[in-house]
């Protein structure tokens, strides 16, 4: 066996599985705290790319630096990223609190087709060609045959969001009222945290993520179309559920996990199957481990 | 909250949509020749409209608050209780009844074929009303068991030659054993994680038409599938048009008939019992695993018949008429229509399928309205159009 090849496959998949974590980390946090599958999160994520690649488009013209254009048309796609997450939340989810989980769901579904023709309907049906915003560097040159160097900006951003994440979690004020809010919603409104406040801190937090995966993969590959989020989205959620719905750490695994599986699949077996394996992949964890890799198994009283 | 209040609420969300849809709506960029196109009409639109809608969105959300303080006492809705008076169903029936059977002769070919379609939805609504209507199993890959369906009449027709008669059983027997084989492994998983499963196999079986060209002719799909023919004579073009409107009649009126029965039946009855609480259900000694098969199983026979009948109307097939979008246009009918209640998915599929028929220029809008129409039936009226009515028994002292 070639030990080159591998090593490209292993590290074209860490990087597949560190974009797949970035999106994954949106659907793992809402889950965790409203027990939604959030189906249009794919679909933050499309518009992450989309607002970037407008905004760069719109400064290159007017004559930027390239590095002023990627931190502006990065920042414009977060902050986009963060509204629609925030007034989807808004719209779509907060009016169905109390309603049964299969209404939330219907409703999710609902607000992904709705922004999926949105943006078909407001930019275009065709393939967008994406600049590539991420400059190859000198240094780098004797390796680029088996990592290019998007590649180790995609997964150096991957471990410096997932950092933060930690960080945010577990010693900010916030981080604690999100996890006390995940434990027991009522709980926690009782000792005043501000759970509608929680939630949409959440959404923010989780189409932040999804963005910065949408820029990065969308100016890695090259291409966007309005419909680039539906199978990155799914495929999110195969990882997320892969881990363990509602862990972080389970999602990020999980990502990874399903991001060297398709590498090696596609480079050793077949690339037609591609998608159908993440789907079987999905499938059969399921029927095993239904709670996922790290995820606990429920216990429901009664 | 006096007027005032409203003004400036409804004033803030306009400018906030103004500021949200500003790169998506407003500046287009032409990639390839480098010029960028504002589109400021666009944020003037976005800003009137969010406006106005924001207030009636505020105002149905606050009567729906005040409403469900009051307490559902009104009892059934007007068409309930049309539906509910017996001394209307059989005038009903026969003026139904009529119009169908003459609706081939009145109106022209075209209209006769956009029914047809609209039925097919009719009856694959049906289906899935067993599936998340009844066991409320929210089944998001019901297309594939319409292509299950449709592929097992072209390919058998194609290798056997097995006619249209035959293809209609035997495509509803193999989509329910899909349906079976589906079921099995996935009846642990709890709602949500079923629905993204089902979606994937909805995927999984469209990418394997895809790419299994030896089996399936790939994305250039099958050809020439002969329509149905009453065996001694030889239909015209038109003869055999109208020939598919009445088997698609004669099945719909069967799929009604036996989800009628079924419903009060002791499957149907387990159904929905086990829709509203498994543990409890599974106490009073119902099969939770037999039953949920028995749902997905039914539920995908008549996709499966649905898509033999489209094979046959369409006399071509092709992968790309079973994407995912299509499971969820089938999912809208039954949301419009009301879950449960066949009357409302009956009208839904209806609506949904011939509305944008016959307004064409509206086409473009399809899917975002169809989007949208799930959001707000599932805030402002998660029973659909017309809600199923439990039946309910009163215990009166004599």
């Amino acid at each position: 066996m070639d030990f080159e090849y591998f090593a490209q496959l292993f590290l074209g998949g860490l990087t597949r599985g560190s974009i797949y974590a970035l999106i994954a980390l949106g659907y793992t946090m809402v889950y965790g705290i409203i027990e939604l599958i959030n189906f249009a999160h794919g679909e933050i994520y499309m518009i992450g790319a989309f607002t970037g690649l407008i905004i760069a488009s719109v400064f290159t013209m007017l004559g930027f630096p390239t590095l002023a254009v990627v931190v502006l048309a990065g920042m414009a796609a977060i902050v986009y990223s963060c509204a629609y997450g925030f007034t989807m939340e808004k719209i779509a989810y907060k009016p169905l609190r109390n309603a049964p989980r299969l209404s939330a769901l219907i409703s999710a579904i609902g607000m992904s087709l709705f922004l999926q023709n949105y943006v078909l309907l407001a930019q275009t049906s065709d393939f967008l060609p994406f600049p590539s915003l991420i400059p190859d560097f000198e240094f780098w040159e004797p390796y680029a045959h088996i990592l290019t160097s998007p590649e180790l900006v995609i997964i150096i951003t991957t471990v410096v969001v997932m950092i933060l994440l930690t960080f945010l979690i577990k010693f900010t004020q916030i981080g604690k009222a999100m996890r006390a809010t995940s434990q027991d919603k009522m709980m926690a409104a009782l000792l005043g945290i501000n759970v509608d406040r929680v939630i949409s801190v959440t959404f923010i937090v989780g189409s932040a993520t999804a963005a910065i995966g949408g820029i990065l993969i969308a100016s890695h590959i090259g291409q966007i179309n309005f419909y680039m989020g539906f199978i990155a989205g799914i495929k999110a959620f195969v990882a997320a559920v892969l881990g363990g719905i509602g862990s972080i750490p389970g999602a990020v695994l999980g990502a990874l996990v399903l991001g060297w599986t398709e590498s090696f699949f596609t480079g050793y077996i077949s690339s037609d199957y591609e998608d159908v394996f993440a789907f079987l992949f999905l499938v059969v964890i399921l029927i095993f481990r239904p709670s996922g890799i790290l995820g606990r198994a429920e216990t429901k009283k009664v | 909250m006096t007027a005032k209040d409203e003004i400036k609420k409804s004033f803030l969300a306009s400018i906030w949509f103004m500021f949200l849809t500003f790169p998506l709506m407003v500046i287009k960029v032409n990639t390839v020749t480098d010029t960028v196109e504002w589109r400021w009409h666009n944020m003037v639109l976005v800003g009137i409209g969010a406006f106005f809608l924001s207030m009636l969105w505020r105002y149905l959300l606050k009567r729906q608050a005040d409403g469900s303080k009051k307490e559902k006492k009104e009892g059934p809705g007007i068409i309930q209780r049309l539906l509910q008076k017996k001394e209307l169903t059989l005038p009903g029936i026969i003026i139904i009844g009529c119009f169908t059977l003459l609706f081939p002769h009145i109106f022209s070919m075209y209209q006769t074929n956009i029914m047809i379609s609209a039925l097919i939805y009719v009856m694959l609504g049906l289906g899935l009303n067993i599936v998340i209507g009844l066991a409320g199993l929210l089944d998001l890959g019901y297309v594939a068991f319409f292509a299950v369906g449709a592929y097992s009449y072209a390919l058998l027709n194609l290798h056997y030659g097995v006619v249209f008669w035959i293809a209609l059983p035997l495509g509803g027997l193999l989509a329910a054993l899909f349906g079976i084989i589906l079921g099995y492994p996935v009846l642990r998983l709890r709602g949500d994680y079923l629905a993204i499963v089902t979606l994937g196999f909805g995927e999984i079986i469209r990418l394997v038409l895809e790419n299994w060209n030896e089996f399936s002719f790939g994305p250039s799909g099958i050809a020439n599938i002969p329509k149905p023919g009453l065996p001694g004579t030889d239909l015209s073009l038109q003869g055999s048009t109208i020939f598919i409107f009445y088997i698609i009649v004669a099945l719909v009126i069967f799929t009604i008939f036996v989800i009628n029965r079924l419903e009060n039946s002791r499957i149907g009855r387990a159904w929905i019992a086990l829709k509203d609480d498994e543990i409890a259900c599974q106490s009073m000694g119902i099969n939770k695993a037999k039953t949920k098969l028995r749902a997905f199983a039914l539920g995908a026979t008549w996709a499966g018949m649905g898509g033999v009948v489209f094979a046959a109307k369409t006399t071509f097939i092709n992968p790309a008429s079973f994407t995912i979008w299509e499971s969820v246009i089938i999912l809208c009918t039954v949301v419009l229509g009301g879950m449960g209640s066949i009357a409302g998915v009956i009208s839904g599929a209806l609506l949904l399928i011939l509305l944008p028929e016959y307004l064409r220029d509206f086409g473009q809008f399809r899917m975002i309205t169809f989007g949208a129409v799930l959001v707000l039936m599932m805030v402002f009226r998660p029973g659909g159009m017309i809600e199923n009515v439990r039946k309910t028994y009163k215990f009166e002292k004599n």
